[in-house]
């Protein structure tokens, strides 16, 4: 039950982060989702990300909309602030807070339904926005609390547990992402820690919009034999096309890698990525090619995952719109009154 | 029957064609005479082409609102001269355009018909299809200046405040206007026995609309975020906040600014902008009208339950659906009142005019943080749109923002543990903190059910105990909400009770019965939840006309629902047609019901 403390237990041998906090310190309560879900498997690759990003918890702002998903933010960062808001809405939610306090770091936590149907307007224009912001859709393809109906992000041919296989278009997040000038975009697998820690890490310190779209097996609904969401299809058809590492501020890049695949891009605080390419033909900086990419190896059946588009030089949403620095919800009242008198200035022009 | 000083002008104009200029510079020409003048202006939904109508109630005695006659209608769209002729009061004038015959259409024995050439003249005089359009609007004011005997001193002098520095366009007009005002002085009688005289009756006066005085109530209050989608009547409160914010809210040293402004995608999103904005501590808002409102009802709700600030002003216009979206009511008091599903209900402000837009904007912010609940500020197109003649806002600078209850990272770190919906102090509100201020405040937000630790839960008395305690907080709210305006005459069983734009034209419907020997007590409401003086008031009489501007009665069910009012007092006198109240209404109605036999 989520709201079950999870008991704090101390190990002193744990390992600790600059902030002196270990990984159980990121924690929040105990999931409520079924044993074997995906997105507690996300759940603890954030925490992961967060512990050796040693992000200050209160600093971190965590939203949701409603569902499964939008459930995990109580099993994450119990000190941080989060807000649990309604179908759909979380982008609209995380705008305004961002408007009001752009030193936040801002993680949106969403599912196929809450942002490819319900919520599909609000996703597109957060995008539009830049608003920055780490956006994951944990993508199962059905609606879990509901018990099992498809969700816009449901393959073509792809079956339920009862009744007639989906023959709709897939909203494919990624894509719609790219075509909407999204600035930070990766696809992988709740089951793939490995690629999913570094590539949450590069989208919760990129500057603008980064949609990390997850895929993340719904075990009670979604993971039978003729579902393209089910673990086995997942790891069948699963290909790394870039992978990525995460080198913190003032770090060398000390491991080795292969000529000619490599690309190293810097981060507004000062830390990098490292892209490792595994296919060579990649541009993971031209929307173009990487949508053509895209679309042929998805027609060839195959999920194409890594940091698929990163673009580090378009303004995010507050430099978009001049705003000062500091926070506005930290400015004082009174500096944001017209000066003394003034009024009566103002008012003459009403004569 | 008209006079000097109480004459109405209605001028009809195809929309589009630059009339409202023409218009707003007559209104402004009264007004600076030194007499009290009312305007109000009847558009409809669209861009060019369509029939517009401008009035000019001039009211020596000061009036506020609308009068239902028509003196001198100046008929400047062809489309519309039968209807036009009609409406002319008997005894009134009706000039028109006479460059071409009209013949029979403008055949009235009981009015003066008056034609003037403005085409012809314009067509003369200047060069250009849309100047000759934009200059033949300024020449019905000359014609008007010189029938009612208007200084053209002040009309100049108007005109070269607005072009400024364009001294050509100061000629032009003025050219224009001569044509009009020497035709007109020519040909007729000037100034008519409907005149206006100077009068020293508009000192410390504005003429100013309501969208515009709220937005600078907002930029007073310190509101930083403002979410809005475009939506008519509303639209201008944001293009205020805009203009006055690239004046006011520019960092000088870095020429950035204080304030965001967010376009939304639609309402719903623009009250979740406002409601992450407050969430955050920032003075956040957004305006709409009714249909906006429709589509925010979701957010209000956990607004409510889980107790984040939100002010929303609600610019009423003609429901229901896209209904006339150019037309004034007030018919969403019960959506407002009770909007979202579940046991909600919500503060509603009441201003009655653009001075008070002002003033309740301000106090919205403070009601909104105090009380941590979504606090909506209920207008409608006739203050929000219309310019009204009101005394100058004042502005208190010791004026001290009520943020209510926010804990600081100094009290986070005394304290033990923070719950963030536990009534320490007993009077249903809890304390809050802002996110990113100190690890203790951290708190989890949700609409879900939540007991008072802020924990999740499904457990009925927990549900129940923060339920409970947050009928409590509207207790509290009752007691910081404005207290109304009664005005009590002689003593009498009978009373008017009304809110927001009925103010005017029942003020003077109360005059105009006095005169008849009908004195009536008077109660304005001006917030929900009504305070223990409204409840006083009805209970002190035996008959109370409730007057609104909606079909269903909705202020007379919140006062039953709310106050539990006696419905067998409450007699409503319903205006719904989209017009704003008019005193003949008011006064009919009330007639009609003493004669019934009804307390008076």
């Amino acid at each position: 039950m989520s709201y079950i403390a999870k008991p704090k237990v101390s190990h002193p041998k744990l390992p600790r982060n600059k902030l002196g906090l270990t990984e159980r310190d990121y924690e929040g309560s105990v999931s409520t989702l079924c044993a074997g879900c995906g997105h507690d498997s996300i759940t603890a690759a954030i925490i992961r990300a967060v512990f050796e990003l040693n992000i200050k918890p209160h600093r971190l702002a965590k939203i949701s909309g409603i569902g499964c998903s939008s459930k995990t933010p109580t099993y994450f960062m119990s000190q941080a602030h989060g807000f649990n808001s309604v179908h759909g809405r979380m982008p609209s939610v995380t705008t305004g807070a961002n408007a009001a306090n752009r030193e936040l770091m801002y993680v949106g936590v969403s599912g196929d339904g809450d942002s490819l149907s319900i919520g599909a307007g609000q996703f597109i224009h957060a995008i539009r926005r830049n608003l920055n912001m780490c956006y994951m859709i944990e993508n199962n393809g059905v609606y879990g609390l509901t018990k099992g109906q498809f969700s816009a992000s449901a393959d073509i041919g792809s079956k339920p547990k009862k009744g007639l296989a989906n023959q709709q278009e897939p909203i494919d997040a990624v894509s719609t992402a790219l075509s909407l000038g999204a600035t930070y975009i990766g696809r992988s697998f709740s089951g793939d820690k490995e690629q999913l820690v570094p590539l949450i890490k590069g989208a919760m310190l990129h500057k603008g919009f980064a949609l990390l779209d997850i895929i993340s097996p719904c075990v009670t609904f979604n993971d039978h034999e003729g579902s393209t969401k089910s673990y086995a299809h997942t790891r069948q058809f699963y290909h790394h096309v870039i992978d990525m590492d995460y080198v913190p501020p003032a770090e060398e890049i000390k491991a080795s890698y292969d000529k000619g695949s490599v690309m190293p891009i810097e981060l507004h605080d000062g830390s990098k990525i490292v892209l490792r390419k595994v296919d060579e033909e990649y541009d993971p900086t031209s929307r173009a090619k990487a949508f053509k990419y895209l679309r042929e190896r998805s027609n060839a059946g195959e999920i194409i995952t890594g940091l698929l588009y990163i673009n580090e030089g378009r303004p995010e949403m507050h430099d978009l719109m001049g705003n000062v620095d500091t926070p506005l919800s930290e400015l004082p009242l009174e500096s944001l009154r017209p000066p003394k008198g003034e009024l009566e200035r103002i008012l003459r022009g009403y004569r | 029957m008209a006079a000097v000083n109480d004459v109405v002008i209605k001028i009809a104009t195809v929309n589009g064609t630059g009339s409202a200029s023409a218009n707003g510079l007559l209104h402004k020409a009264i007004f600076r005479m030194g007499v009290p003048v009312v305007g109000k202006n009847f558009f409809p939904s669209n861009i060019q082409g369509l029939p517009t109508w401008y009035e000019i109630r001039v009211t020596g005695d000061g009036y506020q609102s609308r009068s239902n006659r028509t003196d001198l209608m100046v008929a400047m769209n062809a489309q519309t001269y039968a209807k036009d002729m009609a409406e002319v009061t008997p005894g009134g004038w009706l000039v028109y355009d006479s460059t071409w015959p009209r013949g029979q259409l403008l055949d009235r024995q009981d009015i003066t018909v008056l034609g003037i050439p403005f085409s012809k003249l314009c067509n003369e005089n200047f060069d250009g299809v849309r100047t000759r359009i934009l200059l033949k609007n300024i020449a019905y004011v000359g014609a008007i200046a010189a029938l009612l005997g208007l200084d053209l001193k002040i009309i100049t002098q108007l005109l070269e405040e607005t072009f400024g520095d364009k001294k050509h366009l100061v000629a032009s007009n003025m050219e224009a206007i001569r044509l009009g005002y020497d035709y007109a002085a020519e040909h007729f009688q000037c100034p008519l026995e409907a005149s206006v005289k100077a009068m020293d009756s508009t000192k410390d006066q504005i003429i100013i609309d309501g969208n515009t005085a709220a937005a600078l109530g907002c930029v007073y209050a310190g509101a930083t975020v403002g979410a809005w989608y475009p939506i008519t009547p509303s639209t201008s409160l944001m293009d205020g906040f805009r203009s006055f914010c690239a004046k006011y809210r520019i960092e000088p040293e870095t020429d950035k600014r204080t304030y965001a402004i967010i376009q939304a995608e639609d309402e719903l999103a623009a009250i979740g902008m406002v409601l992450g904005a407050s969430w955050m501590g920032a003075r956040a808002f957004t305006p709409t009208s009714g249909p906006g409102i429709s589509l925010m009802t979701e957010f209000i709700g956990l607004a409510y339950y889980a107790e984040i600030p939100a002010v929303i002003f609600n610019v009423q216009r003609t429901g229901p659906s896209t209904g006339m979206p150019t037309r004034t009511q007030q018919a969403d008091i019960l959506s407002c009142a009770y909007a979202s599903h579940g046991d909600t209900k919500h503060i509603l402000l009441f201003p009655a005019d653009p001075a008070e837009c002002f003033t309740t904007a301000v106090q919205s912010f403070d009601l909104a943080e105090r009380l941590q609940t979504p606090v909506m500020v209920l207008s409608d197109l006739d203050i929000g749109m219309n310019d009204w003649m009101v005394p100058e806002f004042e502005w208190d600078d010791e004026y001290v923002p009520d943020r209510g209850k926010v804990l600081s990272a100094d009290d986070l770190d005394q304290m033990d543990k923070f719950y963030r919906y536990l009534d320490s102090d007993g009077d249903g509100i809890p304390y809050r903190t802002l996110p990113g201020t100190h690890p203790k405040g951290s708190f989890f937000t949700r609409g879900s059910g939540h007991n008072k630790l802020g924990g999740y839960t499904e457990d009925g008395s927990e549900y129940q105990e923060v339920v409970d305690r947050l009928l409590e907080k509207w207790e509290t709210a009752r007691t910081l909400v404005p207290k109304p305006e009664i005005i009590y005459s002689t003593f009498n069983n009978a009373a008017i009770l009304t809110v927001g734009s009925g103010n005017g034209g029942c003020k003077e419907a109360m005059d105009r019965l006095a005169s008849k020997n009908i004195s009536l007590n008077y109660c304005r409401v001006k917030a929900f939840p009504f305070s223990e003086e409204v409840k006083d008031f009805i209970e002190k009489h035996e008959v109370v006309y409730v007057v609104e501007q909606n079909r269903d009665a909705q202020l007379k069910t919140l006062l039953m629902l709310d106050i539990e009012a006696d419905p067998a007092k409450l007699v409503s006198l319903l205006h719904y047609n989209g017009m704003p109240l008019n005193a003949g209404f008011v006064v009919e109605r009330v007639l009609a019901e003493i004669a019934k036999g009804r307390a008076a």
